[in-house]
């Protein structure tokens, strides 16, 4: 996993409440069995005029001139600005995996889904919560000046904007270091392996009901 | 000190390790694996030169690319007519061969959708930890486990380390109080409750459904519940285990005998909450409130009773619901104010891990028995949730019901639940469906999708739109 440290980036929007999975990354991409390849299908319904498929030529497809990714102001964006409880729906890691294979490091938003939320450290994507009324405040800024960069300080749990004001977020301990890091999640468990098969042994005399059973 | 929920002591059981800075290492009992979410997960082990911690913890069932046509099904994966489907199917066989994990195949008896075959097979029991790459796997909850959804990278990190890192969520107890009324059933309490308290209600919660209502619920009803936890914004949802659950659980092929089911009924007999135990959060129905539910738009949460009209855009207190209301009326193609029972349908679709089990389709049969699919219908089909349930429905002769009226009746499989087979919705066609999302697009491009109960599916199909299964008769 690439390590996050402070970013500058373009932003974007995606301006509208409950963007579903399904919207960020429509069912007849995710059955790919890779890990990449999904940027050119993010937001695919929205995004192109016709319906996609996977094994379109992309670069050939209609876009639809109405949505916002498709401006050529906002080209480049590595930061999304969204409204409240982005991400819902199905648990699909493709949604990030999509979001950050179009170029995405941050999504700013009133509200996440939960396993979304926790998918995108996952994936190095940072998901921000700010209150509704400053993301508002975000949104207002960007449309009104093109070339909108915003400031992520990860280290220190900000974001700046051009005008220098500054909004502190909240962020998990345990993933702002895994995130600082590029640390990946198994190898850090398995550094408690010894633990793991104490709980194991231990759990396995109170409940043998629970092992050996598929086989 | 209080008392402790049925979610803190599942939790609790399953503690590995609490770290500083609150999140945790949490053991996973059961792991179950279908193709969608595990291909990457399995292609990071191989990258990462890992192997599964304990096989014997994990099974694996295809369910949502599998064709329901029985004449496709025939031919096994080979006979799967979409490549791209055929290929998922067939890398999760590879990769549960080549990594010894034990897989029920397509054309077992046993395959079905994962979260009915779970419970069927006794792969989920009560007082586990249940995951799967999959947001309905709140479904075995139902039986006193502690289950949810995970994302691929989860998938991966339970492979090769049986564990999970996660943080303990708060409690958040739904009482349904009362009884329910004849014709309404799980489902509508479902509906209900998402309407009650939103699709992001129960976000960062985990809920415990109680209350008299829930208590009388069948297994399968109590599964239909949680499985819609997740469309409340919960990650999981669960019951309590009771002598239902005991019943329920005993004899299946991979729950214990003998002295070894002694033992563990003794231990699951205290997965209650205790009575002093304290919630964040409660929320109360009333049973006898709830009537038939229908969706009426693209959330869960825009959910109303059959009486009822399809509301209105000034109505909205804000502009945020003004516009949410407007889009979804347009999407869905209503007017504000038109009759629920106003809606004309082109399809019907009883299945999906929501209520695919035998009381569903023994439900749609109740009401279509000696009657027929309206002529307006393009399509009733009808899906079992596994080859086990299948076969009992057949047994019982509800394919022959349900044939004689006009249904379909299909192999098991997801199927137009999220129309990843071939199973969809046209542009524009009103579907009465029995799943869990009626999201736009989820049931096919253009799609609309109202959610129901299977006897409310049954009788809009036999009306040609939606009526109140009371009044049509024939209900449970
Ligand atoms: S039936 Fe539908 S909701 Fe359930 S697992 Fe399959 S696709 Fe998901």
């Amino acid at each position: 996993m690439k390590p996050f440290g402070e970013l500058n980036g373009l932003a974007a929007p995606m301006d509208r409440a409950n963007v579903d999975t399904d919207v960020i990354i429509p069912k007849q991409f995710l059955k790919s069995i890779k890990r990449s390849g999904f940027g050119p299908n993010l937001f695919d319904e929205l995004r192109y005029l016709d319906e996609g498929q996977p094994d379109s030529d992309n670069s050939q497809r209609p876009l639809n001139p109405d949505f916002p990714l498709n401006f050529a102001r906002y080209q480049g964006a590595e930061i999304l600005l969204a409204r409240a409880n982005f991400g819902c729906g199905s648990s699909r890691e493709h949604a990030p995996w999509a979001l950050t294979d179009y170029g995405f490091r941050a999504i700013i938003a009133p509200s996440f889904a939960d396993i979304f939320h926790s998918n995108c450290f996952k994936n190095g994507l940072l998901p921000i919560v700010l209150h509704a009324d400053i993301v508002s405040t975000l949104f207002d800024e960007m449309y009104a000046t093109e070339g909108y960069r915003l400031n992520i300080d990860l280290q220190a749990q900000t974001v700046t904007t051009p005008s220098g004001a500054v909004y502190e977020f909240e962020v998990d301990a345990f993933r702002k270091d895994c995130l600082l890091k590029g640390l990946d999640d198994i190898g850090l468990t398995l550094e408690q392996a010894p633990a793991i098969r104490t709980f194991e042994e231990k759990w396995r005399a109170q409940s043998p009901w629970l092992f050996d059973v598929i086989k | 000190m209080a008392g402790k929920t049925l979610y803190d002591k599942l939790w609790e059981s399953h503690l590995v390790e609490l770290r500083d800075d609150g999140t945790a290492l949490i053991y996973i009992d059961r792991h179950l694996i279908h193709e969608v979410t595990s291909p990457q997960a399995f292609e990071g082990l191989r990258l990462a030169g890992r192997q599964p911690w304990r096989r014997d913890a994990n099974l694996a069932v295809p369910d949502h690319n599998v064709p329901t046509d029985a004449e496709e099904r025939a031919g096994g994966v080979a006979g799967i007519l979409d490549p791209v489907s055929r290929l998922q199917v067939q890398t999760l066989d590879d990769n549960c061969e080549a990594f010894d994990i034990v897989e029920i195949p397509i054309n077992d008896i046993r395959q079905g959708i994962v979260h009915v075959v779970g419970p069927e097979t006794g792969a989920t029991l009560p007082g586990m930890t249940v995951v799967c790459g999959d947001s309905h796997t709140s479904t075995h909850g139902a039986l006193g486990a502690l289950a949810h959804g995970i994302g691929t990278s989860e998938v991966e990190h339970v492979l090769a380390t049986q564990c999970l890192i996660q943080r303990k969520m708060k409690n958040l107890r739904v009482r349904v109080d009362g009884r329910l009324g004849l014709g309404v059933t799980a489902k509508d309490l479902a509906l209900a409750i998402i309407g009650t308290i939103g699709t992001a209600g129960g976000t960062g919660y985990a809920i415990e459904f109680a209350g008299e209502a829930v208590q009388a619920l069948s297994m399968e009803g109590r599964m239909t519940l949680c499985n819609m936890s997740i469309e409340a914004g919960a990650r999981m949802g669960m019951v309590a285990v009771d002598q239902v659950t005991l019943d329920y659980v005993k004899g299946r092929p991979y729950a214990p005998t003998g002295a070894l089911w002694d033992q563990a009924e003794a231990y699951w007999r205290t997965l209650h909450s205790d009575v002093d135990a304290v919630f964040d959060r409660e929320v109360v129905l009333q049973a006898q409130d709830i009537k038939p539910q229908v969706t009426w738009g693209t959330s869960p949460e825009m959910v109303l009773p059959v009486d009822a009209m399809v509301p209105t855009i000034e109505a909205q207190a804000d502009e945020v619901s003004k516009n949410s209301v407007k889009r979804a009326l347009q999407y869905m193609g209503l007017h504000g104010g038109q009759a629920i029972t106003d809606i004309k349908l082109d399809r019907v679709f009883i299945g999906s891990c929501t209520n695919s089990r035998i009381e569903d389709i023994r439900e749609a049969a109740l009401v279509a028995k000696g009657r027929k699919v309206a002529a307006n219908i393009k399509q009733a089909m009808v899906v079992p949730g596994s080859g086990e349930v299948k076969a009992q429905a057949e047994r019982e002769g509800l394919h022959t019901i349900l044939l004689d009226a006009g249904f379909e009746w299909r192999e098991p499989g997801c199927s137009m639940c999220l129309a990843m087979n071939a199973d969809k919705l046209g542009s524009g066609e009103h579907c009465a469906s029995t799943s869990n999302r009626n999201f736009e697009g989820r049931q096919g491009i253009g799609g609309r999708t109202h959610l129901v109960s299977p006897g409310m599916a049954a009788a809009a199909a036999i009306a040609g739109h939606f009526v109140d299964v009371r009044e049509l008769g024939g209900h449970a």
